[in-house]
């Protein structure tokens, strides 16, 4: 005969312990780890590229990289300055804590200070995958339209920063930074925020001075 | 895209729950998914029936409450559900609103049967 038992569980509670573990391995280690994600093509791989030269001289900086299959990113990450370490997700869309778990097998942590993780780009499913980084950082980028907040909520609502990438276009492209801007306050209230540009360099001494803030 | 590791989440879930009830079998499973969390109920039980077989809970019929992206205006104290294009107030316009529902996954509820005796595919498996 039937039963009915009642239960309120977190569905994906398990990643969620993986990511904590994850976190607390970092800890220990020393190692201060952000998650960057983005659509594809908002410029996440260009953002390491100048974050790990401009950091280098002071600090450790591993990339783990997240991709469907090449491992394009990680090269240019390792050209940069930075050690690297490609992670195949063989399809999936999204990294996950199993993921970095074995991507944090690659590495020496005890030699690095910064660990920046690319994750797969897509603004929908990293957002359900915590992975135990210290900062969840979306990069946004104006070509992509004002809308995407109002499209990608659950992205939005759960980051800790948002860099604004290739302000050097808004000249050439529509897009109402108040609505855009509107959504994103409504989603996640007084998220620091970034413009940026990599291809001009404009607003990334802010970024960088933010982590350097970060690390010390 | 990432219904399969979700589903399998779930699975392990209701397994351990099954187990910990002493149940022989599950027939129900009651999950709620707010909009914000991006899985798909028909791409979910498109896995489950798959990876379900030689579990307790093969075959189990996945229930879905779809719970809606909620706002509300701290301005006029409305609720409201967007429209998708702005998230401002309907009511009276304001900015002022803030998420209330929406980003929840979670398992609420599992229909069971235990058996009275020892069922045979509990002896099999000893």
């Amino acid at each position: 005969m039937a039963e009915r038992i009642a239960v309120v569980e977190q569905i994906m509670g398990a990643n969620e312990r993986l990511a904590a573990q994850n976190r607390k391995r970092l800890d220990e280690a020393g190692v201060f780890a952000i998650n960057l994600m983005a659509s594809p093509g908002a410029g996440k791989t260009s953002l390491i590229e100048h974050t790990v030269k401009a950091l280098r001289d002071r600090h450790d900086i591993a990339v783990i990289d997240g991709d469907v299959a090449t491992g394009i990113d990680a090269g240019r990450a390792a050209e940069a300055g930075a050690r690297a370490v490609q992670i195949n997700t063989g399809g999936e869309c999204h990294l996950d804590a199993v993921m970095l778990q074995e991507g944090l097998e690659q590495l020496d942590l005890a030699s690095v200070d910064l660990l920046i993780i690319e994750n797969v780009g897509n603004l929908i499913c990293p957002a359900g995958f915590p992975l135990g980084a210290h900062k969840n950082i979306l990069i946004a980028s104006i070509p992509e339209g004002a809308d995407k907040p109002y499209k990608y909520p659950g992205m939005y609502k759960g980051v800790d920063a948002l860099v604004i990438n290739k302000i050097d276009l808004r000249p050439y492209v529509d897009f109402d930074m108040d609505y855009f801007k509107t959504g994103v306050e409504i989603l996640n209230p007084g998220l620091l925020t970034f413009p940026l540009s990599c291809k001009t360099g404009e607003g990334l001494p802010a970024w960088q001075n933010w982590l350097e803030t970060l690390l010390s | 895209m990432h219904e399969l590791s979700v589903t399998q989440a779930l699975l392990d879930l209701v397994v351990q729950r099954a187990a910990t009830a002493q149940a022989a079998r599950v027939t129900d499973i009651y999950i709620e998914i707010g909009d914000l969390a991006s899985y798909v109920d028909e791409s979910i039980q498109f896995y489950w029936d798959i990876i379900s077989a030689g579990t307790a809970a093969k075959g189990a019929r996945l229930h879905f409450e779809r719970i809606p992206l909620t706002m509300h205006c701290t301005a006029c104290e409305k609720s409201f559900q967007p429209d998708g294009k702005t998230f401002n107030c309907p009511g009276c316009g304001s900015e002022k609103v803030r998420v209330m529902s929406g980003e929840e996954f979670r398992l609420v509820g599992l229909d069971v049967e235990r058996a009275a005796q020892p069922s045979a595919l509990e002896v099999e498996n000893g």
